[in-house]
């Protein structure tokens, strides 16, 4: 099996490889109108047939892989440093993406997944198409020259082969490490899609913005894969890591959020050039940046450039990657500068207060946290540099620079549906602003009476309360502007059809899914403040537990019930079982454990967590007293943590709801397509 | 005048009262301190975070700072101590002197700067626009942008 995995990666470099060439050389005969003996157009064909076997052929390598793992084959070194015999059947199939010669073959497979579904949607735009076919493959060819000469995942182990493996890292073993890495990638590959047409659409000097419109969906797709994946993450790391919060500034953790920021610069940004013509240069280089930012936080994972709790050991392949990144670069630079004259705005900015302004504003501000997180993961080497000195760059750094910038980026949101597009009047802004404004206040109110003290900022050096303050206003000002967008369509409907208000809500927002999906999805982004902010106020407490010995935190009482030991042939434990009153009332028994995995000789925390909407009490098993046996227990009263993730589920819901068709586009779709199969005209695929 | 007099009084007194409100103890200022140093254990998380079993540099460094905040040491003064102590990588951030001012200061002046410059853009758009006849429509792109306005709009 690892010789037919070898083999398959070598054929899929081969495949690819001429996908770029053949590609490459019918786009260019096509372009100067050059003819030859095979007509372009047929040697781009099979151009695109490579490419589609190109999946097929890093699919037979995936499988591969796998397929080591599940028949334990430890001759395989991949297989032998990240399974066992006794890994439970998901986790050996993770095992694929937990390394780095793995999770580099997963990004080349989900590379040639989006490259196959493109491929077969060639209908769409079959020249626009072809363009972005070659760069793709282009893209696959760095990845799969990785894998066959740096980066080997079927590299055999020399001498003897070792009855067992060294099994997976711990920390990996949780159910939403199965998903998280390959939400993660999809996002991170996904961008590559959206790059491709743009790099493609600025070559061959492409009309309009059509690009956009059919790279709409691939881009809100990618953006909530990578939603979804960078909060999977985190829910890990609270689930996991057992320190008792969800997000570190960790370097890895940056390197997720940078494409992010971007990409969702992109996604606001394009609305102004498909409806005014504007922005045609910022989008293109929004995308290319975004495209880069993805390399560069897998470059910074794996080239050990930055010092990281889970990034993947320092290894020879950051050199490719860097070169990588400075071609891309360099093309898009040299198109960009060759083409840039296409890339003239239609119309200008008319007015400072304006639908356009906020949405510039909006994206300057996106802009400037990713620039803060990039400056602040790449200060230490700059400061070692410079000064001989390296520092640490974490939490207080971004809470005191990222969060007013977070901040200033919500205020923007509920400004932005408020404004009109080309210029607002006064008039319009003070009608719109009134009940906003008024809603912030007595959220404002309503937060210091519940004992919210945001002047201690003033007194300490405490900026939480300061700052959830903020956000909590702020919170209020978004929602009631979203509501009141809402509110004023339904009200318009509900007069003309006699349904009721939620009624025609739901009809407002199937008439037009893009305008109120995008609503419900920065719905979503306030209900997840809410919840970060809910951070101000955390509690915690440490101690040893004797037998049925309570303590208190925040409204609960925790007994301890008992504590003992269990072992199975993957990992020993240690527990202790607590029983959890409120008011004397028992609510639940909670039971934190510490892991000790034989294979990798690691140990791990698990957490027990009861979540209510309030608070989570989240407890760790930190240890046994040597001296009396008794657990070591560590409590955490984490309000509003629940919100945060009831917030990445509206973001979903909000996505998937601008990924529908209007009702009415698609009413009407449906009644051309009637009309057209009656008059048996062919018509051909669309976005 | 008496009545503005005597509100200032009032005022300052509230402003007084509300400022000792949040005046800090020392177990905040440990809590505060305990969450801008580092763990030297090498598990790369900050103090109050390190969730090691028995970590040495956890009690050792926890056990100085109580005793520094026992002996009335100001914030800025034991973070300077831990950091001639264990070098600069101690401090979860880094102190606004010398070079490390920079870290502070670009990010916050670059968003100004991007903000001034965006608003002088506009302003010299707004200039431009208004002496320059209007631009020619195509009507296939005005066509899609009308599609688009449909899709985006009521």
């Amino acid at each position: 099996m690892p010789t037919f995995g070898s083999f398959a990666l070598l054929l899929a470099l081969a495949l690819s490889a001429y996908t770029l060439l053949a590609g490459g050389i019918a786009l260019r005969q096509i372009a100067v109108g050059a003819r030859s003996r095979v007509a372009p157009e047929r040697l781009a064909e099979t151009a695109r047939r490579a490419g589609i076997g190109t999946f097929a052929a890093t699919t037979a390598a995936a499988v591969a892989l796998v397929w080591c793992a599940f028949t334990n084959n430890f001759s395989v070194a991949y297989i032998l440093h990240h399974s066992n015999r006794a890994l439970p059947g998901p986790y050996k199939f993770a095992a694929l993406w937990s390394g780095q010669e793995g999770s580099l073959l997963l990004w080349a497979w989900l590379l040639a997944a989006y490259g196959f579904v493109l491929r077969l949607r060639h209908k769409v735009d079959v020249k626009l198409t072809a363009y972005a076919s070659t760069i793709l493959a282009g893209v696959q060819v760095f990845f799969l020259l990785l894998l066959n000469f740096a980066a080997m995942p079927f590299s055999l182990v020399s001498g003897p082969v070792p009855a067992d493996g060294f099994g997976l890292n711990p920390l990996l073993q949780y159910p939403e490490m199965v998903i998280h890495p390959p939400m993660l990638y999809l996002g991170y590959v996904g961008f590559a899609v959206p790059f491709a047409f743009a790099l493609g659409a600025l070559m061959m000097r492409y009309p309009g913005e059509k690009w956009i419109h059919i790279t709409r969906r691939w881009t809100m797709v990618t953006w909530l894969f990578l939603t979804c994946g960078i909060f999977l993450g985190m829910h890990w790391a609270y689930a996991v890591l057992g320190w008792g919060g969800y997000w570190g500034w960790d370097p890895v953790e940056n390197a997720s959020l940078m494409p992010w920021l971007t990409g969702t610069a992109f996604l606001h940004s394009v609305m102004m050039q498909e409806k005014r013509g504007m922005m045609k240069s910022w989008n293109v280089w929004l995308i290319f940046a975004t495209f880069m930012l993805a390399i560069f936080g897998t470059l910074l994972t794996r080239s050990g450039l930055v010092s990281s709790v889970h990034a993947f050991a320092q290894s020879p392949i950051g050199t490719w990657f860097w070169v990588f990144l400075i071609l891309v670069m360099s093309v898009c630079l040299f198109t960009y500068i060759l083409q840039r004259d296409h890339l003239k705005a239609d119309n200008k900015l008319e007015s400072l207060v304006s639908r356009e302004s906020s949405f510039l504003f909006n994206n300057l501000v996106l802009l400037a946290a990713c620039f803060t997180i990039l400056w602040g993961t790449l200060f230490p080497i700059l400061s070692e540099y410079v000064v001989g000195n390296k520092v640490t760059v974490s939490a207080p750094f971004y809470n005191r620079v990222a969060v007013p910038i977070g901040l200033f980026l919500l205020f923007l949101t509920a400004i932005g549906p408020l404004l009109a597009w080309r210029s607002s009047s006064f008039r319009s802004i003070r009608k719109n602003f009134v009940m906003p404004v008024i809603a912030a206040g007595v959220m404002g109110i309503v937060v210091i009476a519940a004992g919210v003290h945001p002047w201690e900022i003033f007194t300490t050096t405490h900026q939480g309360s300061f700052y959830a303050f903020v956000a909590y206003c702020l919170a209020a000002l978004v929602v009631t502007a979203i509501s009141s967008e809402f509110m004023r369509g339904a009200a318009v409907i509900s007069r003309n059809t006699g349904q009721n208000l939620f009624a025609s809500m739901v009809q407002l927002t199937r008439r037009n899914t893009r305008r109120y999906g995008g609503y419900i999805v920065h719905f979503g982004v306030v209900v997840i403040f809410i919840g970060i902010s809910g951070q101000a106020f955390n509690q915690t407490q440490e101690q040893e537990m004797a037998l049925h010995q309570s303590v208190h935190i925040g409204p609960y009482q925790v007994e301890c019930e008992g504590y003992s030991q269990d072992t199975n042939p993957n990992f020993d434990t240690e527990y202790a079982l607590l029983n959890v009153y409120r008011d004397g009332e028992l609510v639940t028994k909670m039971a934190p454990e510490r892991r000790f995995y034989n294979a990798s000789q690691q140990p791990l925390t698990v957490v027990s967590n009861h979540s209510t909407l309030a608070w989570d009490l989240y407890i760790i098993y930190a240890g046994k007293n040597p001296d009396t046996g008794q657990p070591i227990i560590r409590l955490f009263l984490n309000p509003l943590v629940a919100w945060i993730w009831i917030g990445v589920a509206i973001i979903v819901f909000g996505t998937a709801v601008a990924l529908v068709p209007n009702m009415t586009a698609a009413a009407a779709a449906s009644r051309v397509h009637a009309h057209a199969e009656a008059e048996a005209v062919t018509v051909q695929g669309g976005d | 005048m008496r009545g503005v007099a005597r509100t200032g009084r009032v005022f300052a007194i509230c402003l007084v009262a509300v400022l000792a409100m949040g005046a800090s103890s020392n177990a905040a200022r440990f809590d505060d301190i305990g969450h801008k140093l580092m763990c030297t254990c090498g598990c790369g998380q900050v103090l109050l975070q390190c969730n090691h079993l028995g970590c040495p540099s956890l009690s050792r460094e926890t056990a100085e700072l109580q005793s520094d905040l026992a002996n009335g040491q100001s914030d800025n003064a034991i973070l300077i101590a831990f950091q001639n102590e264990y070098g600069p990588t101690v401090l979860a951030a880094p102190m606004f002197t010398k070079f490390n001012m920079i870290a502070w200061i670009m990010p916050p002046l670059l968003l100004l700067l991007g903000i001034a410059g965006t608003v002088m853009l506009v302003r010299r758009w707004r200039l431009r626009a208004a002496g320059m006849p209007p631009v020619e429509p195509d009507p296939e792109i005005e066509k899609m942008r009308e599609k688009i306005r449909k899709e985006t709009e009521e």
